[in-house]
């Protein structure tokens, strides 16, 4: 095991610095996005209810392989040339915003409802309301369930294997190829996910403790 | 230019009928206290003039504008009608200063130094300067909706309704809350609605007692009338007198 360490770690560096890279940005956008549709759910205005609904229910039910090899195959096809780790990282952000946005969607509504109603009254539009009471008391909520879709969303980065993103999954799958040690590769591998993950775990669960 | 003029007002939900035929003019400067058993719909009349609620047929026009009418962003009303309410829903996130000054800065864009002094001679005048720096959750009911009061008050409303202001509170904290009502009623020439069932709340300081049941209007006295003459409907008596005799 030390061996493939000792040989191969340029590619396990690569590996780990696109997983993280990949992570970073699906989390950010993925957040950014799924905040976004958990307020279209819970509008008052049913249109944009609609389309809040729609895209988390088209998302969240297909398999994350599935949206990322459409993104890999077919925008090339009719759109433009994309590389295998943006595919990946657009699917995997869609993917995971559909998740990010129910969680979202149900700390908002677990929010109790004199504190929008507080805030309409008081001046603030429905947007303002929304960002300076509602959202910072809803995310305090959801931290717990937020920090299992990161930790998912690390985990589900591992689909870049599958359309060349040169994540840790795909350095892996090649360290086990070129040196026939399957076993002792993957196990690096793991060790390597769990380098990221586990801070992570660690980091929200302070987060939680912090702000209850 | 009156404040409030409901005409013809319907309301529903679903198949209820929450409001019916609702005619009421409310003149600015007036203080008007609603009153009547639950389920009148003295809260859901209440809800309607700052558009919580919205209504299915007639006309609304308050400050000028018609509830009534799609296009009207209700956020305009808003910004000039107040609301305090039975469970004070203060901002759990933010300080007892900070809710003060949120829609003031964000709305108004009221100048920072500005705010907190006036802010501050708000909490003055309700007299819990001292709390300040709290969090809503750490004072009494009777302390938060003598702060939702002066949130209200921030934005110099020409309207403030109340939405059954005192009936969550302990009974010796509900004469705090009363005296700062009435210190507003007397001081300003704010118009006020009031869903309360504290009458002498209306006998000291109301100009008309609205009598509600059954989602309509029965009675609408002046508080002379309604007090020491005779309500003319039956059940606006009997509600009267069963108030009175619990005093």
């Amino acid at each position: 095991m030390a061996h493939i360490v000792a040989t191969q770690w340029p590619l396990l560096l690569t590996g780990l610095w696109h997983t993280i890279l990949c992570s970073v940005i699906a989390l950010f956008f993925s957040l950014i996005i799924g905040s976004l549709f958990a307020i279209f759910e819970i509008m008052p205005n049913r249109v944009m209810r609609i389309i809040g609904h729609v895209y988390v229910e088209i998302f969240r039910n297909i398999p994350l392989l599935v949206i990322t090899m459409f993104f890999f195959v077919v925008i090339p096809l009719y759109v433009t040339k994309i590389n295998g780790f943006t595919a990946g990282t657009i699917g995997l952000t869609i993917y995971t915003s559909a998740f990010i946005a129910e969680t979202v969607r149900s700390g908002i509504q677990s929010v109790e409802s004199g504190q929008m109603e507080g805030a309409l009254s008081n001046g603030l539009t429905f947007w303002q309301s929304m960002r300076f009471i509602i959202l910072p008391q809803a995310f305090k909520i959801v931290i717990p369930p937020l920090g299992n879709q990161f930790i998912n969303l690390v985990k589900n980065s591992s689909v870049l294997a599958f359309v060349a993103g040169f994540d840790l999954m795909y350095q892996g799958n090649m360290i086990a190829n070129n040196t026939l040690q399957t076993m002792p590769s993957y196990f690096i591998v793991a060790v390597l996910y769990l380098v990221i993950t586990m801070p992570l775990s660690y980091y929200m669960r302070h987060l939680e403790k912090k702000l209850a | 230019m009156s404040m409030i003029e409901f005409h013809d007002v319907q309301k529903y939900y679903g198949d209820f009928h929450a409001l019916k035929d609702i005619n009421l003019t409310v003149e600015a400067g007036e203080t008007v206290v609603l009153i009547g058993p639950s389920g009148s719909g003295k809260s859901t009349l209440i809800r309607t003039i700052n558009g919580l609620e919205p209504i299915q047929d007639g006309k609304l026009i308050v400050n000028g504008y018609d509830l009534a009418d799609k296009k009207t962003d209700p956020n305009k009303i808003r910004k000039n009608v107040g609301m305090v309410f039975q469970h004070f829903n203060l901002y759990a996130n933010k300080t007892v200063l900070e809710n003060i000054m949120l829609a003031p800065k964000v709305v108004l864009k009221r100048d920072d130094d500005e705010n907190r002094d006036f802010a501050m001679k708000l909490l003055d005048q309700v007299g819990l300067a001292s709390k300040a720096d709290s969090y809503p959750r750490q004072l009494s009911g009777g302390q938060q909706q003598r702060i939702a009061i002066a949130r209200s008050l921030a934005m110099r409303p020409k309207c403030l309704l109340f939405d059954e202001p005192t009936s969550a509170l302990d009974p010796e904290m509900i004469d705090d809350v009363l005296n700062v009502m009435k210190d507003i009623a007397r001081d300003s020439d704010m118009t006020m609605l009031v869903v309360t069932h504290e009458m002498g709340f209306a006998r000291e300081v109301g100009d008309r007692v609205i009598f509600m049941a059954d989602g309509q209007i029965l009675e609408d006295d002046s508080k002379e009338t309604f007090f020491d003459g005779q309500p003319s409907n039956e059940r606006a008596r009997q509600f009267l007198s069963k108030i009175i005799v619990h005093k």
